[in-house]
C-alpha cells in the first residue's frame, strides 16, 4: 500500500515493486492450495457418495455409527478451532505465552480428536468391518482417514510452530506460518462439517 | 529386506528391451564422462541443480521434455514399425505384452512427461519477463516442483531396465488395473511417476497463479495482460482444480491395489466406472491444459511476424476464458458407449461441440492478424501457419465424434487415435516448437539456424499428414486402437503409408537435433546483442538476451497491451535509469534437487514394497520440509554498484549492435535496433 509518505518525497513508481509483499503472496498461495484441496475433499465426497450404498451383504451406516461418541469428537474439533482464533487474538496483541498456552489447548482438543477417531477405526477394523469390506466402507475409511490425515499434520506442523513461537519469538515470518495454519486448521473443521452431516448423519438417520 | 525385487526383475532374455537398456546407460555414462571430463560438476551443481532461477529452471523442464520426447518417439517407432509388419501370417517383431507396454508408456511420456513439462519450461522463461516480475512467486517451491517431475521421469526410465511399465494404457481404466488382473510393478510404476509428476504440477500452477495476479509491474492491468499470459493464466486454473482429481483417482487405485479396498473392482460393492469419471474430470481439462499455452504462443508469434496487433485482443480473452469454463463440463464424451441415458449423452454431446465456438473464434483472430499484415515468414510463424490448418481439420473431426452416434460407431478406432492427434500434435506440439525457436535467442542469447528450422518444420507437417490421415480412414474401415496383430490385409497399406509419414517425422527430428548443433557451433555469428531479434512486442524482449539474473534493473511501467511496442513507439526503450537500487534474490539451494532424489527412492520404494526405505524416505522428506521451514534467510542482496556494472556492459552491447546495423547500411530489420 503506499503511503502517505510516499507520495510526499517523490518515490520513483517502481520503488514500491522493488519488494513485491512475500507474506501477502504466501497467504494468497495457501489459499489457492486450500482451494486445490477443496477439490481434492469434493471428488473424495463424490466417490462416497457413489460407493456409500453399495454394502455387499456387510454392515451399514446404521450398524456402525455411534452418533454420541461422533458428536464429541466434532464438538472437540470445533473447540479447537474457537481455541485457535483465541491463540490468534493473543498474537495480534504480541501476547506470546498466552498465545502459546491456547495453541496448546488447541493442540489437546487435536489430539483428542485424532485419538477418538484411532479409536473408532480400530474397533470396526477389529469387529472385521475394515476397508476391504465393502466399497461403502473403502469411501468411509478413505474420506474420514483423508481428513483424519490432515489434521495429523495440522498437528505436527502445530507442534512445529511452538516451537518456533518459543525459539525465533513473533517474527513476521513466524507469524505468517502461524496464520497460515490458522487457515488449515478452520479448513479442516468445515470439511469435518460435511464429513459429519453427509457421512454419519445421514447414514444414521 | 528388497521386498519384490530380486535380479529376475531385469529383462536379461527380452533382446529388444536390452538393447534400450544398454543404449540409454551408454549414453548416460557418456554424459557423466564428459561432466568429468570437462570438471563441469561444481558448475552444474552451483548453477543449474541447486538453481532457483525461473529462467535456468525453465531450461531444465525443456531439456527434460526434449529427452522424454525422443524416448515417446521411440515408443511411436515400434508400434508404427509392428503394425506395418503384423498383418496376416506376419506377427511383427514386438511380443504382445511388450506392444501393450510400449502403447501405455507412449502416451504417459508424451502427455506427462513432454507436454507439461515443455509448457511449464516455457511458462517458467516467459511469464515473469512478460508481467516485469523478476521472478517467480515461490522460487523454492518451483525448484521442488521441476526435481518432482524429474523424478517421475526417471521412475518411467527405470522400469525400463527393472522390472516392467503398465499393459492397461496411459488411461489406466479399471479394473484392468486392478491387482487381480494386473498382479505385475508395470501399473504401480504407472501409478507413482504419474502421481509424482502430478503434485509437481499442482505445486507449479499455486506458484504461478500467484505470480501473475500478485507480481505484475505498475500499470499492467489484467486487460492490459500480454495473450501468452492470459492462456497461462487460464491453463493454471484448470491445474489447479483438475490435479487433485487425478491425485484423488490415482490414490484410490494405489489403495484398491495395496490395501484391498474396493473402489474400482467389480466385485464387493467397487463401481468401476467412477474411476473412469474421476481420471477424464482431471483428463479433459489436461487437454485444454496443453492446448492453451500454444494458443498463447501462436498469438504472440502471429502479432510478432505480422507485423500488427493481434487482431481482437479481447475476444481472445474472452474466448480463452470460456474455453476454460467449458473444458469441465465435457469430460463425459471420452466415454459415451458408458451407457448412461441419453438425455445425459446428449447434454455432453452439446457442450462439446459448443467448444467449437470459441475455438473458432480464435482461429479467425490469428487469420485477421494476419490479413494485410506484412508477414515474415520465419519457422515460428510456420509452424503457426501449419498449425491453424491442421488443427481447424482436426477440430471438424471432433465436432463429428462430440456426436454421441457417431461415437458409439468410432468409439476406440483409429479414427479416434486420427483426432487426437491430429489436435495434440498441432496443438500443443506445434506451438512449443513455435515457442521453442520464438524464445531459444530469449534464453540462450542466440537464434537458431533457420536453414535446418525450415525443413525440420516441412517434414514434421508433411509427416504427419501421412502419418495420420490413413489412420482417419482406418476408423472407417473399423480398426480398433491398441492392435499388435491384424488379420484383414485390406488394413495393410494404410498401415505402411503411415509408417512412411513417421519416417518422415523422424527426418524432420532429425534436422532439428542437427539445427541445435549447427546453432550452437555457430553463436558467435547470431548472437542476439540486442535482446530483440524479431521486433518483439512484449517486456521480455526488453531484456538483454539472455537476462540478467534480476531480469530488470528498474521494473518498467505499463501502458498498453503490447508494452515494449508502446515503448519504442514512445521512444521510451532502452532509457537508463538515473540511479541504481540494491536487489534482493533468492539464494540457491539443493533442497529441492535432494527432494526430488528422496521422492524417487520413495516411488521405487512403493512399487516393489520396499517399506523400510519408503518410511525413511518420507521421514526424510518431511525433515527436510521442516529444515526448509525453519530457514528465514533465503535471500542474497546484489548491490547497486554490482547492477550498474552488468547493466552498463548491456548498453555497450546495444551500442555495439547499432553500430553493425550502421555498417551494414541499415538494411537490419526497421525498428529492430535501438537508437542509442
Amino acid at each position: 500500500m503506499m503511503t502517505t509518505d510516499a507520495l510526499t518525497i517523490d518515490t520513483p513508481a517502481t520503488e514500491e515493486f522493488e519488494h513485491p509483499d512475500p507474506i501477502a503472496n504466501q497467504a494468497f498461495g495457501f489459499w489457492l492450495y486450500i482451494m486445490s484441496d477443496l477439490v481434492l475433499f469434493g471428488a473424495i465426497f463424490a466417490t462416497y457418495i457413489v460407493l456409500g450404498h453399495n454394502y455387499a451383504g456387510g454392515p451399514t451406516g446404521k450398524d456402525l455409527f455411534h452418533l454420541p461418541y461422533t458428536f464429541g469428537e466434532t464438538m472437540l474439533l470445533l473447540f479447537s478451532s474457537a481455541t485457535y482464533g483465541l491463540a490468534m487474538l493473543a498474537m495480534q496483541e504480541e501476547k506470546k505465552n498466552l498465545l502459546l498456552t491456547w495453541l496448546f489447548v488447541t493442540f489437546l482438543l487435536g489430539i483428542g480428536f485424532i485419538g477418538m477417531e484411532i479409536n473408532e477405526f480400530h474397533h470396526m477394523i477389529l469387529d472385521g468391518n475394515g476397508p476391504e469390506r465393502s466399497g461403502f466402507l473403502s469411501a468411509f475409511f478413505t474420506l474420514v482417514g483423508t481428513h483424519g490425515t490432515h489434521v495429523t499434520f495440522g498437528l505436527i506442523w502445530m507442534v512445529f510452530m511452538m516451537a518456533q513461537t518459543v525459539i525465533k519469538g513473533l517474527t513476521s515470518p513466524v507469524q505468517s506460518r502461524l496464520i497460515r495454519l490458522s487457515i488449515f486448521w478452520h479448513f479442516l473443521d468445515i470439511v469435518w462439517v460435511g464429513v459429519f452431516t453427509i457421512v454419519y448423519l445421514m447414514g444414521v438417520l | 529386506m528388497f521386498g519384490k525385487l530380486s535380479l529376475s526383475a531385469v529383462p536379461y532374455h527380452d533382446m529388444i528391451v536390452m538393447s534400450a537398456v544398454y543404449g540409454s546407460l551408454l549414453l548416460t555414462l557418456l554424459i557423466l564422462g564428459l561432466i568429468t571430463y570437462y570438471r563441469k560438476w561444481t558448475y552444474l551443481w552451483k548453477d543449474w541443480l541447486t538453481s532457483v532461477d525461473h529462467k535456468r529452471i525453465g531450461i531444465m523442464y525443456i531439456i527434460l521434455s526434449l529427452v522424454m520426447l525422443l524416448r515417446g518417439l521411440s515408443d511411436a517407432i515400434m508400434m508404427r514399425s509392428q503394425q506395418a509388419l503384423a498383418a496376416g501370417a506376419s506377427h511383427g517383431y514386438l511380443h504382445p505384452d511388450h506392444f501393450n507396454q510400449v502403447f501405455s508408456a507412449h502416451g504417459t511420456i508424451m502427455i506427462v512427461f513432454v507436454a507439461m513439462p515443455f509448457l511449464v519450461g516455457l511458462m517458467n522463461i516467459v511469464i515473469p519477463p512478460q508481467i516485469g516480475a523478476r521472478d517467480v512467486a515461490f522460487p523454492y517451491l518451483n525448484s521442488v516442483s521441476l526435481w518432482l517431475t524429474v523424478a517421475g521421469a526417471f521412475l518411467v526410465m527405470v522400469s525400463l531396465g527393472v522390472g516392467e511399465f503398465s499393459k492397461a494404457g496411459w488411461s489406466g481404466y479399471a479394473p484392468l488395473t486392478e491387482l487381480k488382473y494386473s498382479p505385475g510393478v508395470g501399473v504401480d510404476y504407472w501409478i507413482w511417476s504419474f502421481q509424482i509428476a502430478g503434485i509437481g504440477s499442482l505445486m507449479t500452477s499455486i506458484n504461478f497463479l500467484v505470480t501473475i495476479f500478485k507480481m505484475r509491474a505498475p500499470g499492467m492491468t489484467l486487460m492490459r495482460m500480454p495473450i501468452f499470459i492470459w492462456t497461462s493464466l487460464c491453463t493454471l486454473v484448470l491445474m489447479v482444480l483438475a490435479f487433485p482429481v487425478l491425485t484423488v483417482a490415482l490414490a484410490m487405485l494405489t489403495l484398491d491395489r495395496y490395501l484391498g479396498m474396493h473402489f474400482f473392482t467389480n466385485t464387493l460393492g467397487g463401481n468401476m466406472m467412477m474411476y473412469v469419471n474421476l481420471f477424464w474430470i482431471w483428463g479433459h481439462p489436461e487437454v485444454y491444459i496443453v492446448v492453451l499455452p500454444a494458443f498463447g504462443i501462436f498469438s504472440e508469434v502471429v502479432a510478432t511476424f505480422s507485423r500488427k496487433p493481434l487482431f481482437g485482443y479481447t475476444s481472445m480473452v474472452f474466448a480463452t476464458m470460456a474455453i476454460m469454463v467449458l473444458s469441465f463440463v465435457v469430460w463425459l464424451h471420452h466415454f459415451f458407449t458408458m451407457g448412461a441415458s441419453p438425455d445425459v449423452n446428449i447434454f455432453f454431446g452439446i457442450t462439446t461441440m459448443i467448444i467449437a465456438i470459441p475455438t473458432g473464434v480464435k482461429i479467425f483472430n490469428w487469420l485477421f492478424t494476419v490479413y494485410r499484415g506484412r508477414v515474415r515468414f520465419t519457422s515460428p510463424m510456420l509452424w503457426t501457419l501449419g498449425f491453424i490448418t491442421t488443427f481447424s481439420i482436426g477440430g471438424m473431426g471432433g465436432v463429428l465424434l462430440a456426436s454421441p452416434p457417431a461415437d458409439y460407431v468410432l468409439h476406440d478406432s483409429l479414427f479416434l487415435i486420427a483426432h487426437f492427434h491430429t489436435m495434440l500434435i498441432s496443438g500443443s506440439l506445434f506451438g512449443y516448437f513455435a515457442g521453442y525457436s520464438y524464445w531459444f535467442p530469449k534464453a540462450i542469447g542466440f537464434t537458431l539456424n533457420e536453414k535446418w528450422g525450415k525443413p525440420a518444420f516441412w517434414c514434421w507437417l508433411i509427416g504427419f499428414y501421412f502419418a495420420f490421415a490413413p489412420l482417419y480412414i482406418l476408423g472407417f474401415m473399423g480398426m480398433p486402437r491398441r492392435m499388435y496383430h491384424y488379420s484383414n490385409l485390406a488394413w495393410h497399406p494404410y498401415l505402411v503409408v503411415a509408417a512412411g509419414g513417421l519416417a518422415l517425422i523422424l527426418i524432420g527430428v532429425l534436422c532439428q537435433m542437427i539445427q541445435l548443433v549447427v546453432s550452437i557451433k555457430q553463436r558467435q555469428d547470431t548472437r542476439d546483442l540486442t535482446g530483440d531479434p524479431w521486433d518483439g512486442r512484449t517486456l521480455e524482449w526488453a531484456m538483454s538476451s539472455p537476462p540478467a539474473v534480476y531480469n530488470f534493473a528498474a521494473i518498467p511501467t505499463v501502458y498498453d497491451i503490447d508494452a515494449f511496442t508502446d515503448m519504442k513507439e514512445k521512444g521510451m526503450a532502452y532509457q537508463k535509469p538515473d540511479r541504481y537500487h540494491d536487489i534482493h534474490m533468492p539464494k540457491n539451494t539443493g533442497d529441492g534437487f535432494i527432494n526430488g532424489i528422496l521422492v524417487f527412492l520413495f516411488g521405487f520404494a512403493m512399487v516393489w514394497h520396499i517399506w523400510w526405505l519408503a518410511v525413511l524416505c518420507a521421514l526424510a522428506m518431511l525433515f527436510l520440509l521442516i529444515a526448509r521451514a525453519s530457514d528465514d534467510d533465503t535471500e542474497y542482496t546484489i548491490p547497486a554498484a554490482e547492477v550498474e556494472e552488468i547493466e552498463n556492459l548491456r548498453y555497450r552491447q546495444l551500442a555495439s549492435a547499432a553500430e553493425i546495423n550502421r555498417l551494414a547500411g541499415g538494411r537490419g530489420e526497421p525498428g529492430i535496433l535501438p537508437q542509442v
